[in-house]
């Protein structure tokens, strides 16, 4: 991965010991492209955050709605600690979830100034077309039937569009196509069926090296 | 390095992992886990799996325990455990156990007790014998690499 000229506007996050990922990679570096995964299910924890690491991402696990709100500092309990807006480049949530379902977290996250414009994909075992809609018309980028076997292209569709390719203080726009109309993609056409999108796994150097944009959008003022 | 026990032995957990999959224990899921494996991380599949299994336990005496007396069944936490049962087993590749958990959550949607212990107990022993199955399976591993040699990929399609 591209590390040569720090490019960065982005800032790094300050991984406190908030207490609440139960699985955290090591600390940020910033050309990295770092997941929130959101999911009640300890198994399914550890088989995205595998998932994910195995694409260069590093990846925050979290267990709930509300501790994922806490992560991002969107919760109302406004920290009296201060700390950088985290780097957040997608987050992944489960759909069905105590608490807080995943559709109810990806409103939080659209209604709020700091996140709205991360891309949330929703996960669910189950593939009901309106609670597809509904997740959609949300702003949701997509929505992965469980169980899910990720796809490093479709991965890096959802991140943001204009990034900054780090070289010499060279800036340069890369826009990748929008990800396929949501009428084909496998997640509908997967009624019954396993999901067998083709998988790859496999990373070479130039895939995810793409920095999201940095954030210039107000930090959000307690 | 004994090349004949190592090709003995990689045969062995060829012959093995197919089974298991001929005969539907596992699904094409717990292939894809499989992938997720390395040799930086050796265990995944393993780790992996002996958390579902402690999932299952422990959801399997909740439900249990849900279930005792027959005028007081609490169905939703019933459905809620065979729901987590059903996700995760699903995302483990655990077939069998998936499928009665789709039987299960029919017994919960009518509230039929009767049906419901009928799912437990079938999940429960479900599970086990998957348990018992897979240790055998990390045991042959365990045996390849100690004679030297390496897991073999197994395409199952």
């Amino acid at each position: 991965m591209a590390k040569d000229g720090g490019v960065s506007c982005l800032r790094r996050s300050e991984m406190i010991g908030i207490g609440i990922g139960e699985l955290e990679s090591p600390p940020l570096d910033s050309d990295q492209v770092h997941v929130l995964a959101v999911d009640d299910s300890l198994v399914d924890r550890i088989v995205i955050e595998r998932l994910l690491r195995i694409t260069s991402c590093k990846v925050t696990a979290v267990d709930s709605g509300w501790r994922a709100l806490e992560f991002l500092g969107l919760d109302d309990k406004k920290a009296a600690v201060e700390f950088d807006r985290l780097k957040v480049d997608l987050i992944i949530t489960d759909y069905c979830m105590p608490g807080m379902t995943g559709y109810e977290l990806l409103k939080k996250i659209k209604e709020s100034t700091s996140f709205k414009e991360v891309p949330v994909v929703i996960m669910s075992s189950e593939n009901v077309i309106t609670r597809i809609d509904r997740c959609l018309e949300e702003g949701a980028e997509d929505f992965l039937l469980k169980p899910v076997k990720l796809d490093v292209k479709r991965l890096r569709n959802y991140l943001t569009k204009d990034v900054k390719v780090a070289a010499d203080g060279n800036k340069r726009k890369l826009t990748t196509p929008p990800p396929p109309p949501l009428s084909s993609t496998s997640s509908m056409e997967s009624l019954d069926s396993t999901v067998e999108s083709s998988l790859s796994l496999v990373v070479d150097d130039d895939s995810l090296i793409m920095l999201p944009e940095s954030s210039t959008s107000p930090v959000d003022s307690p | 390095m004994n090349t004949t026990v190592v090709a003995q032995l990689q045969r062995q957990f060829q012959d093995y992992i197919v089974s298991l999959y001929q005969q539907g224990f596992l699904d094409n899921q717990f292939s894809e886990l499989r992938k997720l494996q390395d040799e930086g991380t050796p265990d995944f599949v393993s780790e992996v799996v002996s958390l579902f299994f402690d999932d299952c336990s422990k959801l399997i005496d909740t439900m249990s325990r849900s279930l005792e007396r027959p005028d007081n069944v609490d169905f939703k936490q019933v459905d809620s455990g065979v729901h987590q049962l059903k996700g995760s087993s699903s995302s483990v590749g655990a077939r069998r156990v998936k499928n009665v958990c789709i039987s299960f959550k029919e017994c919960c949607h009518v509230q039929n007790r009767e049906g419901c212990l009928r799912c437990l107990q079938q999940v429960d022993y479900e599970y086990k014998m998957l348990k018992t199955k897979l240790q055998d399976l990390f045991n042959l591993e365990q045996q390849i690499l100690q004679a030297g040699g390496t897991i073999p990929q197994v395409d199952i399609n």
